[in-house]
C-alpha cells in the first residue's frame, strides 16, 4: 500500500483545483467582451479528466493517505464518479445556456470546479475536520454561485439566504464533531466506533451525532431543515440549481452514511428513529408542498425535499443493502434531476424566462426534442418502471421492507402516487396544445453541448433503469467497505431455505 | 429457433417500430405507412402463438428465462398459457385496426401518436407474456405513460384534466400494489410468478394470513380500477369521451381482468374466495348500474364507456364464481368484447369524422343515407348485445350459466343486464339509423364506408361470426388453463377450511 503514491489518492481533486485555478488566472485576461465559452470548454476537459481519474482510482487497493484522513475505497469512487458526472452535465447546460460574453461567466465556471473539489473531498475524506473543510468548500462556492444573478433582486436574496442558513447549519456539523471528539478524544471516523465503546461520556457523542444530523439534514434538505430550499432555488440560475440540488446532496449523504455506519453504528437505536421520522416527515411535506406549486423551480425544490426522504428511508434500512440502495438512488436522482434542469436551463436562460407551469404549455409542440426529454425526465421522476427513477425508487423501498420497516414503505409509496400529480400536471402542460406564446417564441435553437448533456443523462437514466447491474455492483462493493461484516440482515435466498 | 424467442419478438417489434418512427421524416403519409406495416407485421408474429401451441398441455409455453437483475434476483421470464394465448393475439389483431381507424383522425403530430402508440402495444403486449413479477410491473406501469400523453394531445376539449384523472386513478393503486409484490419477495426471494405460487400454496402455514390478505387485497384493488370494477369507474367515461379511438380502444378491461384471473386467483385463491362475495356482488350492481345509465346517455363516446363497464361487469362476475365454465366464458368474453367495443368505437369514430358530433339527439335516419355502414353498426351492436350465432352470446351464456349453478340470485340479477343492454343498444341504432333523417343528416352529404375503414371493420365483423358459431376452438386452449385455476381455488379453499378445523 506504500507503494501507491499519496497523491494518486486525490488525484481528481488535484486536477479540479489545477484547472479551477487555471480558469480564476485567465479570466481577467480576456478582454471584457471576449466569449468565456473557451474557459467553460477547459472546465469540462477537467472534469472529464477527474472522471476518468476517479475511474482508475477503481483499481488503486483500497487504503488512506496523507495520515490517514483520505481514503480511496469503492464508495468514495461511486460518489466521485456521481459528482464529475453532474458537475460535467452542468457546465455543458451552463456553456449552452449562458450569454458567452456574460460577466463573470468564468467565476462561475471556476466556483463550479471548486465545488466539486469540496464535495469529492467529503466523500473521500475520512477524518471529521477534513470532512469539515470539504463542506465548506462546496458550500461557500455554492452560496456564491446561487446570487449569480447580481442584477435580479432574487438572486442576492437566494445567495444571502442560503449563505446565512448553510453557515448556521455548518456550524452545528463544527460543533458536533468537536463533542465527538469531547466524547473519544478522536475525529478519525474509523477510530471513532472503537473509542465510542470505552468513552466515559457517551452522552456527548450522543448529542454530537444529533448535531451532525441537523447539520447534513439541512445540507440535504431533510424536514424540519428545509425552509430555505424552496426560495433558494427560485432564486439561483436553472443550471447551478441542477448541480446544488443534486452534488451536494449526494456529498452529505455519502457523509452521513459513513459517519453513520463506520464512527456511529453503536449509536444505532438512537439514530435510527430520527432518521424514521425525518423520512416520513420529508416525503409527505415536500410532496404536499409541492402540489400547490406555480412556478417549476419552487415546485421542484419541493420535491427534491421529497427524494431526501425517499433516501433517508434507505437509512433505517439494514446495512449493506441500505447503503447501497441510497447510494443508487443518490445518482439516479441526480441524473433526472440535473436532465430536467437542462431542459429548464436551455428554455428558460440564465435569466428565467419560463417560470410557472402553464409558461411550458405547449413546449412538446414547439420543440420536441425538449418535450421529450422533459417528459422522460418527469415519468423518471413519477417513478415509472425502466427509468432509473423506479429502480432507485424499487430498490430502496425493498430494502426497507426487508427490513421490516412496512409502514414507512406504505407512507413512501403512497407518497410516489401522490407525486404524480405535480409531475404530471407540467408533463400534460407541456403536451398541451399551445396558445400563442412570446415565452417560447424565445427559445433559442439547441446547441451541441445541451445536447451532450441531455445524452449523458438521458442515456443514464435508461441504462439505471434497465441494465442496472453493473452500477449496483458498485454501488453493492462500496457498501461493503463501510459495513463489511455486519451483515445483521440475512442473505434472502439464505432465509428461503 | 424461432419458438425460443418468439415472444420477446411479439413484444419488441413494436418498440423497435417505435424508435424507427421517431427518426423518420414527418413527409406525407410515410409515419402511417410504416405503423401499418409494423401493426401488420405483430399480428402475423402472433399468429405464430396459436399455431405452435401445445393444446392440452398444461404450465407454461414459448418460455423463456433469463436472469436479469441478480440482486434482487430478478428475471426476464416470458410464457404465456391458454388464457394470454388469445389476448396476445387479440391485440395483434387490434393494432392495424387501430391504425387505420386513426389514418385520418389524426393528421398533425403524427410522430409522436404513432410513436406512443407502438410503445403502447409493447406494454400490453409485455403484461400479457410477463412471468416475471417484476417485469410484469414494469411493462403494466409502462402503459400508463402513453395513454396518459395521448389523452393530453388528443383530448376533444378536456384531454389533459382527463389525462391526470386517468393517470393518478391508475397510479396511485399501483403504487400499493408495488408494495405487495416487495413484501412477497421479501418472503419468497423471487419475484417469479411460479415460483412465488408454488412457494405460497407450499409455505401457507409460514406467512401470516392477515397480513396475505391485505396484499391480495392491495393486488386487487389496483387491478379492479384498471377493469374498472364498479366504484372504481369514475376515470372510465372521461378517457373514453377524451381519447383517440385507438386508444379508447384499448384502455378498458383486459389488462385488469387478465391480471385478477392471473395474480388474484394465481397467488392467493382462499383470499380470493373469501372476497367473492364482495366482488360479486359489485360486478351485478356493475352490470345494473352501466346499463341504467347508458339507457339515458346521448353522448356516444360516454354511452359506449357506461355500456362497457356493464359489459364488463360479466367478466368479473364470471371470474368470481370460481367454475371452470364461468372462467372459460370470462376469458371469452373478455376477447368478445375488446374486439365488438373496439369495432363499435371505431364504428363511432368514423360517424364522428362524416357529421362532426357525438351527440345522438342530433342524429336519425342515417340507415337510408349509408347503407353499408347501418349494416356493419348493426352486426357489431347484435354482437354486444348477446345474439346467438355471434360471439357475445357465448361468453354471456356460459357466464350466466354458471352464475345459476352457484348463486342463482345474482344470476338472475344479472340476466336483467342482458335485457337492458339489448334495450339500450337497440335505441341508441334506432336513434341514429331509423326515423326520419334529422337537420344535420339531411343537409350534409357524406360517403358511406371507405374501402380503408371497410379493412379495419369487416375483418372484425366476420371474426365476431366466427367466434360466435366456432366458439369450441378458442375455448380448446382457455379451458385447459383455467381449470387448474378452478381446482386450485377449489383445493385451497378444501386445505383452509381443513386447516381452521385443525387449528379448533
Amino acid at each position: 500500500m506504500t507503494d501507491t503514491p499519496q497523491v494518486f489518492r486525490i488525484l481528481p481533486e488535484v486536477i479540479l483545483t489545477v484547472v479551477g485555478v487555471l480558469i480564476m488566472l485567465a479570466e481577467p485576461l480576456l478582454a471584457k467582451n471576449a466569449s468565456r465559452k473557451p474557459l467553460g470548454w477547459l472546465a469540462v476537459l477537467g472534469t472529464l479528466a477527474a472522471l476518468a481519474a476517479s475511474f482508475w482510482q477503481l483499481q488503486l487497493p483500497a487504503g488512506t493517505a496523507f495520515y490517514g484522513t483520505v481514503q480511496t475505497d469503492a464508495f468514495s469512487v461511486f460518489f466521485h464518479v456521481l459528482i464529475a458526472g453532474i458537475v460535467l452535465a452542468t457546465l455543458l447546460v451552463t456553456l449552452d445556456a449562458a450569454d458567452p460574453d456574460a460577466e463573470n461567466l468564468g467565476e462561475l465556471f471556476a466556483l463550479t470546479c471548486f465545488s466539486a473539489v469540496g464535495m469529492m473531498l467529503m466523500t473521500s475524506g475520512v477524518e471529521l475536520l477534513l470532512v469539515f473543510i470539504g463542506l465548506e468548500i462546496s458550500s461557500i462556492s455554492t452560496y456564491i454561485m446561487a446570487g449569480f444573478r447580481k442584477r435580479s433582486a432574487k438572486g442576492p436574496e437566494s445567495s444571502i439566504k442560503y449563505f446565512l442558513l448553510g453557515s448556521f447549519a455548518t456550524a452545528f456539523f463544527l460543533y458536533g464533531i468537536a463533542l465527538i471528539f469531547g466524547a473519544t478524544g478522536t475525529t478519525a471516523i474509523p477510530a471513532v466506533a472503537g473509542l465510542l465503546t470505552t468513552s466515559q461520556t457517551p452522552l456527548l457523542a450522543t448529542i454530537g451525532a444529533a448535531m451532525v444530523l441537523i447539520g447534513l439534514g439541512f445540507k440535504v434538505s431533510a424536514v424540519p431543515f428545509q425552509v430555505w430550499t424552496p426560495d433558494v432555488y427560485e432564486g439561483a440560475p436553472s443550471p447551478v440549481v441542477g448541480l446544488m440540488s443534486t452534488a451536494p446532496k449526494a456529498a452529505a449523504f455519502a457523509v452521513l452514511l459513513r459517519i453513520l455506519y463506520v464512527a456511529l453504528p453503536a449509536l444505532h437505536s438512537h439514530w435510527q428513529p430520527l432518521i424514521w421520522w425525518m423520512a416520513a416527515l420529508s416525503m409527505t411535506f415536500g410532496n404536499l408542498g409541492a402540489l400547490r406549486q406555480q412556478n417549476v423551480k419552487r415546485m421542484l425544490a419541493y420535491s427534491s425535499i421529497a427524494h431526501a426522504g425517499y433516501l433517508l428511508v434507505a437509512f433505517t434500512a439494514l446495512s449493506p443493502d441500505g447503503i447501497a440502495a441510497a447510494s443508487f438512488y443518490a445518482l439516479s436522482y441526480a441524473t433526472m434531476n440535473v436532465g430536467i434542469f437542462a431542459v429548464f436551463s436551455h428554455a428558460g436562460g440564465m435569466g428565467d424566462r419560463l417560470t410557472l407551469v402553464q409558461d411550458y404549455r405547449g413546449l412538446a409542440y414547439r420543440s420536441p426534442l425538449l418535450g421529450g426529454a422533459l417528459a422522460f425526465f418527469l415519468i423518471s421522476l413519477i417513478g415509472i418502471p425502466f427509468t432509473g427513477g423506479f429502480f432507485g425508487k424499487f430498490y430502496v423501498f425493498a430494502a426497507a421492507l426487508h427490513s421490516g420497516m412496512v409502514w414507512l414503505t406504505i407512507i413512501g409509496l403512497v407518497n410516489s402516487g401522490i407525486a404524480c400529480y405535480y409531475y404530471l400536471r407540467l408533463l400534460v402542460s407541456s403536451y398541451s396544445k399551445p396558445v400563442h406564446s412570446d415565452l417560447l417564441d424565445g427559445i433559442p435553437p439547441v446547441t451541441a453541448p445541451l445536447l451532450f448533456a441531455l445524452l449523458i443523462t438521458v442515456a443514464t437514466t435508461l441504462i439505471l433503469g434497465i441494465v442496472p447491474g453493473r452500477v449496483l455492483a458498485l454501488a453493492k462493493a462500496g457498501a461493503n467497505t463501510l459495513s463489511p461484516s455486519t451483515s445483521v440482515s440475512p442473505d434472502i435466498t439464505a432465509s428461503q431455505q | 429457433m424461432l419458438n425460443d424467442s418468439i415472444l420477446s419478438t411479439i413484444t419488441f417489434v413494436p418498440t423497435v417500430g417505435a424508435i424507427v418512427v421517431a427518426l423518420l421524416p414527418r413527409r406525407g403519409k410515410l409515419i402511417q405507412w410504416f405503423t401499418l406495416l409494423i401493426s401488420l407485421l405483430t399480428f402475423a408474429l402472433t399468429l405464430h402463438l396459436p399455431a405452435h401451441f401445445q393444446y392440452g398441455q398444461t404450465g407454461f409455453q414459448f418460455e423463456e428465462n433469463h436472469p436479469w437483475i441478480t440482486s434482487p434476483n430478478i428475471h426476464y421470464h416470458l410464457g404465456i398459457d391458454g388464457i394470454s394465448l388469445w389476448l396476445v393475439v387479440l391485440v395483434g389483431f387490434l393494432g392495424p385496426m387501430a391504425v387505420l381507424a386513426s389514418w385520418k383522425v389524426i393528421e398533425t403530430h403524427t410522430k409522436e401518436f404513432y410513436f406512443l402508440f407502438l410503445l403502447q402495444q409493447t406494454a400490453m403486449i409485455g403484461v400479457f407474456v410477463s412471468l416475471d413479477m417484476f417485469l410484469y410491473y414494469g411493462f403494466w406501469e409502462l402503459s400508463l405513460v402513453p395513454m396518459a400523453i395521448l389523452i393530453a394531445m388528443f383530448g376533444r376539449n378536456r384531454g389533459p384534466q382527463a389525462a391526470i384523472k386517468f393517470f393518478l386513478y391508475t397510479f396511485l393503486p399501483s403504487a400499493l400494489l408495488l408494495v405487495g409484490l416487495i413484501w412477497l419477495y421479501a418472503k419468497t426471494g423471487t419475484f417469479d410468478f411460479v415460483e412465488t405460487q408454488q412457494y405460497l400454496s407450499q409455505n401457507s402455514g409460514s406467512i401470516a394470513p392477515q397480513a396475505l390478505w391485505w396484499v391480495s387485497l392491495a393486488f386487487l384493488v389496483a387491478f379492479a380500477v384498471k377493469v374498472p370494477v364498479f366504484p372504481l369507474h369514475g376515470w372510465l367515461s372521461d378517457v373514453f369521451s377524451e381519447a383517440p379511438t385507438a386508444m379508447a380502444m384499448v384502455v378498458a378491461g383486459k389488462l385488469g381482468l387478465y391480471s385478477i384471473i392471473r395474480f388474484n386467483l394465481g397467488l392467493f385463491p382462499s383470499q380470493s374466495r373469501e372476497v367473492a362475495p364482495l366482488m360479486i356482488a359489485l360486478a351485478v350492481i356493475g352490470i345494473l348500474y352501466g346499463a341504467l345509465i347508458a339507457l339515458v346517455q346521448q353522448d356516444m363516446k360516454r354511452f359506449i364507456a357506461f355500456s362497457t363497464i356493464g359489459h364488463l361487469s360479466f367478466c368479473t362476475l364470471g371470474i368470481f364464481c370460481f367454475t371452470i365454465v364461468g372462467l372459460n366464458g370470462t376469458v371469452y368474453q373478455l376477447l368478445n368484447h375488446e374486439l365488438s367495443g373496439a369495432a363499435m368505437l371505431i364504428l363511432f369514430g368514423i360517424l364522428y369524422e362524416r357529421y362532426g358530433t357525438y351527440d345522438m339527439g342530433l342524429y336519425g335516419g342515417v340507415a337510408t343515407r349509408l347503407p353499408r355502414m347501418a349494416t356493419l353498426y348493426l352486426i357489431t351492436m347484435l354482437s354486444l348485445i348477446g345474439l346467438p350465432i355471434l360471439n357475445g352470446f357465448v361468453g354471456e351464456f356460459l357466464i350466466l350459466s354458471s352464475t345459476f349453478g352457484v348463486h342463482p340470485y345474482w344470476g338472475a340479477a344479472a340476466t336483467l343486464g342482458v335485457i337492458l343492454s339489448a334495450a339500450y343498444m337497440l335505441g341508441m341504432i334506432q336513434k341514429i339509423f331509423y326515423g326520419q333523417p334529422s337537420q344535420l343528416v339531411a343537409n350534409k352529404t357524406v360517403p358511406d364506408v371507405v374501402a380503408r375503414e371497410g379493412f379495419a371493420l369487416v375483418p372484425a365483423v366476420i371474426l365476431m361470426l366466427v367466434l360466435g358459431v366456432a366458439s369450441p376452438y378458442w375455448i380448446r386452449a382457455i379451458s385447459g388453463a383455467v381449470s387448474g385455476l378452478a381446482q386450485n381455488v377449489a383445493h385451497a379453499t378444501a386445505t383452509f377450511t381443513t386447516t381452521v378445523a385443525e387449528k379448533r
